[in-house]
């Protein structure tokens, strides 16, 4: 018994019972419902656990009814607690912890259209994931829903919340935008160029990719995990394929275990010199957006030369890598690493030279360190606003408890921290690569693949180039997937945005926006 | 400023040189997969490791014929056939240029005697051992589409789009739409825009809405929650138009078809041109498959 659930149950008695340990670090104990709220706060105040996520579970089929899953990290040690909760059919399913939990705000409600499960007490209980054009009655991540037909449209309609008053306008953008990215409807209401409220409507990109995962065999859930949120295909692979893992007790070789830090690495760099560029390009600084175009460019080729793909898709499998770097791909990675350093160096040096560049980012879109972290923000976003957190660092997955590097934090919490974070991070992923390509043993890259364990659940956590991305995966009696949570980082930092914003300018949105670096598809599954 | 100067001295000019069909994928990219017919058996081991319906067998008993069809537009280029394949036969060698003006274009079929193919040690039988292919929309079927309705007329722009292509070909005017892709594909339509691809130096400029395009470039299986703002863009935009559908899910719904949130396929929500199979295609794949709508570059394979 973790020392957890014995001080829960010391506090709940009975209404905390049937601990068990699941796969790899993690453990999970149910908690009576009526309990629930008061449980979420013990772990929180006293026990000092970090709140993750929630996933939904129909396990009608086997008895258990609708069960909900909280899902707990340890703030020190390596371990992840899940509380168990049994969620009824009626009006009110369960307890809602939105005013303890801020951050379960979306979920609970994400919860409430896939499942049919009401949370009572939510403050905000409008429709999430599926829009005002979905039929009542029909709940996609139910077993008894029939994936693959066609659901028929109903006429309905979507409240926004109004802001009123002499002088206040409306602007409507999305979900088609000016420039060549996702989509996803934006409502700024603004008095002059002053943002007074900013709503945010997405999942117009859902495309029940967690439905789709169920009883698919372990290759094909990694192909789909690939596609979640195209630019961090490595992280949410790395995620999914470490739960697979736990599932059916493989170890995945050491050479694996590094080939795949170099590729979780790879997919930092392009994606943090992309999000650079992208902001100096909002800015309008071209200069420094070209060049940043071409170093990004220059990583994708690099990807390509050692995995034959550029956004370093297929390479993570069950039990290891899909397929060994070629021979003189790592000395090429040495070399090539390095001169982009170099010429990454540069071409920062210049832009922070830049008194022009810096007067748009410097304050800009503060987000303070109590909203970053009631809001369960994550990665570079949180970092930049104080909250010292990485996953690898804080639970190392795969090598990195082997590893040295730094965790770069700042206090400020505007634009201009959250690209210094990840110029920071890119210095330490260069190192990393170094670190772990010169020290590359020779062996095999492929364990055998086993069977998943069945009635089992697994948590695997990655910590992508935006932040916390967790897979949650659970087999029924066969040892086939019967359920997959994905908790992306975008997920958990699109409504970050909203306060970011506030008393900005509304030119200054796209600055905003960029600097956050948010998946629309990750976030919309 | 005199650093700025100095560093884009030392960059000098990016040298872009994409020439359709004669171009060569950097060293290193895999790109689609080739099947050598003189080393396949047709024993259907690839289709057993495709995750997607890209690979597909179908033995007709009468005709003494199995036929192994791969379809580049349901491919997710995974590369996980590769190794599955006892007899080396399949290939992966940077091919990229494979858009094509209509699905059927993209598929390449293999016949087998059935009756030699059953003595293969490793032959599979369909029925058994792959789940039924999920029904294939291989054909457009936008006027079956929710939002069929709202589908402007395009007779006339039809009869003059042969003509003007001749004219387009020097200027085209893009807007792309995001119907639920990954953002694969975006990361390589963005590159479009950087000095290395620079697509402006083709004439090709993408442009803010779609009252200004010539050319919609739709991305994405087409989510329930997206074919309206498609079907609403795609009314917008002035006629005479194009569309072409990039990226694999955006040509057959690729690895998401079969969901409840995805309608599986461009062509099911607009009329569609010219298809750009690949996950996500390279940037040189796009400019191509917008040489084949501007009829520019042929199809592959003549």
């Amino acid at each position: 018994m973790t020392p957890e659930i014995e001080r829960l149950k010391q506090q709940f008695g009975k209404s905390v019972y049937g601990e068990r340990a699941e796969t790899g670090r993690l453990t999970s104990v149910s908690v009576a419902p009526e309990v629930l709220p008061a449980a979420a706060e013990f772990m929180a105040r006293v026990l000092e656990m970090r709140f993750l996520f929630l996933a939904g579970f129909d396990e009608r089929k086997s008895g258990g009814g609708f069960r909900l899953r909280y899902a707990f990290a340890h703030p020190r040690e390596d371990r992840f607690l899940a509380l168990a909760v049994q969620a009824g059919e009626t009006e009110a399913s369960f307890p809602s912890v939105v005013s303890l939990y801020p951050q379960a705000n979306w979920q609970e409600r994400e919860i409430q259209d896939l499942f049919g499960l009401k949370p009572s007490g939510h403050p905000d209980p409008r429709r999430l994931v599926l829009h005002e054009d979905w039929p009542a009655g029909q709940y996609p991540l139910r077993k008894d829903f029939p994936n693959g037909v066609k659901v028929p449209r109903r006429q309905g309609d979507y409240p926004f919340e109004r802001v009123e008053g002499a002088g206040v306008f409306e602007i409507p953008v999305g979900p088609v935008h000016a420039g060549v990215i996702e989509p996803g409807h934006f409502r700024f209401s603004s008095a002059g160029e002053s943002i007074l409220k900013l709503e945010i409507r997405l999942f117009y990109t859902h495309k029940g990719i967690e439905k789709l995962g169920e009883g698919k065999s372990p290759r094909e859930i990694l192909c789909l995990a690939e596609r979640v949120s195209g630019d961090n295909s490595v992280s949410h692979a790395a995620a999914c394929a470490q739960a697979l893992e736990a599932l059916s007790g493989t170890t995945v070789p050491e050479r694996a275990l590094r080939l795949r830090v170099i590729l979780l690495e790879l997919e930092r760099l392009y994606n943090h010199v992309a999000d650079i560029s992208g902001v100096v390009l909002d800015v309008a600084f071209s200069f420094g957006a070209a060049q940043l175009a071409a170093v990004k460019e220059r990583l994708l080729r690099l990807n390509e030369r050692l995995t034959g793909q550029r956004l370093l898709r297929s390479m993570i499998v069950p039990g290891g890598v899909h397929k060994d770097f070629a021979a003189g791909a790592l000395d090429h990675l040495l070399r090539e690493t390095e001169a982009i350093k170099k010429d990454f160096e540069q071409i920062v040096h210049i832009i922070w030279n830049s008194s022009s560049f810096l007067d748009r980012v410097e304050e800009t879109g503060i987000i303070r360190r109590e909203i970053a972290e009631a809001l369960g923000g994550t990665g570079p976003a949180a970092r930049a606003s104080g909250v010292d957190r990485d996953l690898r660092r804080d639970h190392p997955y795969g090598v990195y408890s082997q590893l040295f590097f730094m965790v770069p934090v700042f206090a400020e919490g505007d634009v201009e921290s959250r690209l210094k974070v990840r110029i920071q991070e890119i210095y330490e992923s260069f190192k990393l690569i170094h670190e772990v390509a010169a020290g590359l043993a020779p062996g095999p890259c492929l364990a055998v693949p086993r069977p998943l364990a069945p009635m089992a659940h697994a948590l695997g956590g990655v910590e992508s180039p935006r932040g916390e991305c967790f897979h949650w995966l659970s087999t029924d009696r066969e040892g086939k997937i019967s359920r997959w949570k994905i908790q992306s980082p975008s997920f958990a930092n699109w409504p970050l945005i909203e306060y970011a914003v506030l008393e900005n300018i509304v030119p200054d949105f796209p600055v905003i926006n960029k600097s956050l670096n948010l998946s629309y598809s990750g976030n919309d599954r | 400023m005199l650093r700025i100067l100095k560093k884009n001295f030392q960059s000098g000019r990016p040298a872009p040189s994409y020439c359709p069909g004669q171009t060569e994928a950097p060293l290193g990219f895999a790109g689609a997969p080739e099947i050598d017919a003189a080393k396949c058996t047709g024993c259907g081991q690839c289709v057993a490791a495709c995750p997607t319906d890209a690979l597909s067998v179908s033995d007709d008993q009468k005709e003494n014929r199995r036929t192994l069809v791969l379809d580049y537009g349901d491919c997710i280029f995974c590369g996980l056939c590769g190794p599955a394949c006892p007899y080396e036969a399949i290939s992966f060698r940077g091919k990229f240029e494979l858009a094509a003006p209509s699905r059927d274009a993209l598929a390449r079929p293999f016949e087998f005697r059935l009756s030699e193919t059953v003595k293969d040690p490793r032959f599979v039988a369909p029925e058994k051992n792959f789940p039924p292919a999920a029904a294939r929309a291989r054909h457009p079927n936008y006027e079956q589409g929710d939002f069929a309705d709202r589908l402007p007329l395009e007779d006339l722009g039809r009869k003059l789009k042969d003509k003007i292509g001749a004219l387009f070909g020097r200027s085209l005017h893009v807007r792309e739409v995001d119907a639920g892709s990954c953002n694969g594909c975006e990361v390589e339509i963005t590159n479009l825009s950087t000095p290395l691809y620079d697509a402006e130096r083709y004439g090709i400029h993408f442009v803010a809405s779609p009252r200004h395009a010539d050319l919609l470039l739709v991305t994405g299986p087409v989510t329930r929650q997206m074919e309206l703002a498609l079907v609403k863009t795609y009314a917008a935009m002035p006629s005479p138009k194009s569309v072409v559908a990039c990226g694999g899910c955006a040509v057959s719904g690729g690895i998401f078809r079969g969901s409840y949130a995805v309608s599986g396929g461009v062509d099911q929500a607009v009329p569609v041109d010219v298809y750009i199979p690949g996950c996500p295609p390279r940037p040189e794949a796009i400019l191509y498959g917008i040489f084949v709508a501007l009829g520019k570059a042929g199809a592959p394979g003549n």
